[in-house]
């Protein structure tokens, strides 16, 4: 007779998900996003994204060799960094600014802490930020959606760079900025493509819809009060459809090392995350503010865990 | 003799006050843009550690115990007042553009440290080496912070471009430059002492 009965420590509860199946299902749900850029801005932006995510797998083989680790290229965290990252940039610039990101992201921003599931801050965003304080110039300048043939490029700028030059938008639709026919990055124009993404993840259950939802839902709300002329007199579908929110609140404000491990520690890292972005957006020098939002949120997630701990059942 | 030199070469390597103490970091961090700030910092902290070490050593027999720290903090600002004022003098570019960070040598822990942990308790010699040492020491450290921020963040050293069609890093010029490279080279120096070990 077989012995049916098993006697196990916990945990009980088995699913098939390990580090590289969620990794690689991220990259899968960003292939939308990528397929929507590179219609959107042309073959440089493919070229732009292969480049960062090359140098990103390749930083992370060397670093793996040098400090003789397990090698953690084939888990697929490198390939996300690099591909956000990427994401993140106007499509047209040279090819040496996303291998300086990649390699600044992987080395400085996660394996310097130690690697994945050590790093405090999201890798691809420390990489863009220090691109955009390096080299502000090639970082800010836009290519044109959809070019007629015959120009090298026309740039453009983002929807949010000319509401803060104080520029009437009254021409600019919201199907266009939903589906992505206006200036920005790689990665961020399209909505639907993003959304796409997003509905597989969340399908999935990789990730929980704390953060995207009060983090999307803050934004607009306090856009909606202090960012028109008046009070309560703001565009806040403009500002949820323009610049990086939808892919920051579902791709990189989701990330689950940098982030609160409780739901209720979640839905504080949202509300952080909107309320920072909707301030740089109407009252800061940036145009756009949600890679500065999340990174000040991650640096604040310790302490976000720490005082939003559960109660082990039977203690008080 | 062999006791003196030994007193001067451990603040260079073994007992850096930058990498190794990781004291003095504020004026290291401001002051560390260009290589021609950093040496004329380090010289300014030089010359104030050597004076204080002399001075608090030859006098460390009269000074009571309970305030002892008041006494130091009397007779360093006395040597960084001579060191702003002639700076403010001879060099007035250089003084502006140090600026406050000249005045706070007053409260900068190596000088501190020193006169609390060596020159009170050692003598004239000693004393003297042991402030040199930390000087030079510190003024090494920041060249060697300051050559990487000003090549990394302007393409320049002491203002002559060395690669032609490099584009500047803008960070390493900023605050937060400063921080990454002190880091790395804390990280690069502990690494090089646990090889050694």
């Amino acid at each position: 007779m077989t012995n049916n009965l098993i006697v196990s420590g916990s945990p009980h509860i088995h699913k098939p998900a390990s580090i590289s199946r969620i990794m690689w299902t991220v990259v899968i749900s960003l292939i939308p996003a990528g397929i929507a850029g590179v219609i959107i801005f042309g073959l440089d932006a493919l070229w732009v994204t292969l480049v960062a995510v090359a140098a990103a797998v390749l930083t992370e083989l060397l670093f793996g060799i040098w400090t003789k680790k397990k090698i953690t290229v084939l888990d697929g965290s490198a390939v996300i960094t690099g591909i956000l990252l990427a994401f993140n940039l106007p499509s047209g610039v040279p090819l040496w600014l996303p291998i300086v990101g990649a390699v600044f992201s992987i080395a400085i921003g996660k394996q310097v802490f130690g690697g994945l599931g050590q790093n405090i801050f999201n890798p691809a965003l420390v990489g863009r930020v220090f691109l955009m304080a390096s080299w502000p110039k090639y970082m800010t300048t836009f290519t044109q959606p959809l070019r007629a043939a015959g120009y090298d490029a026309i740039t453009s700028a983002t929807p949010l760079a000319m509401l803060k030059e104080g520029k009437v938008l009254e021409h600019i639709r919201y199907l266009d900025l939903f589906l992505g026919k206006h200036g920005g990055c790689i990665g961020e124009v399209c909505i639907l493509a993003l959304l796409i993404g997003a509905a597989l993840l969340l399908i999935k259950g990789y990730i929980s819809w704390h953060i995207p939802v009060t983090y999307i839902f803050t934004t607009a709300v306090f856009t909606y009060i202090f960012g028109g002329r008046q009070l309560f007199g703001g565009d806040w579908l403009f500002h949820i459809l323009s610049g990086g929110l939808i892919l920051g609140a579902f791709f990189m404000a989701t990330d689950y090392v940098a982030t609160p491990l409780t739901a209720k520690g979640q839905l504080i890292f949202g509300l952080g995350c909107g309320l920072l972005t909707a301030v740089i957006r109407i009252w800061g020098g940036y145009p756009e503010g949600v890679s500065y939002a999340i990174l000040m949120m991650n640096a604040a997630t310790p302490f976000i865990d720490r005082y939003t701990k559960c109660r082990i059942y039977g203690t008080k | 003799m062999k006791n003196l030199i030994k007193e001067f070469t451990k603040g260079i390597i073994k007992e850096n006050p930058t990498f190794v103490l990781a004291l003095g970091l504020c004026p290291t961090l401001a002051v560390s843009v260009s290589v021609a700030n950093a040496i004329g910092m380090g010289i300014a902290a030089t010359f104030v550690l050597l004076g204080s070490s002399l001075i608090i050593s030859l006098i460390r027999d009269f000074i009571p115990d309970k305030i002892r720290i008041p006494c130091y903090i009397v007779i360093i600002a006395t040597f960084v007042t001579i060191a702003e004022l002639c700076m403010k003098a001879y060099s007035p570019a250089l003084d502006r553009s140090l600026g406050i960070y000249v005045p706070l040598i007053v409260v900068n822990c190596i000088v501190l440290g020193r006169a609390e942990a060596f020159a009170c308790k050692n003598n004239l010699a000693r004393s003297f080496f042991d402030g040199l040492g930390m000087g030079v020491g510190f003024t090494l450290a920041l060249i060697l912070i300051s050559a990487i921020r000003e090549f990394l963040g302007s393409g320049q050293i002491l203002g002559h471009t060395l690669v032609k069609g490099f584009e500047p890093i803008f960070v390493f010029g900023m605050p937060s430059g400063a921080l990454l490279v002190i880091g790395l080279l804390l990280g690069l120096f502990n690494l090089l002492k646990d090889k050694r070990a």
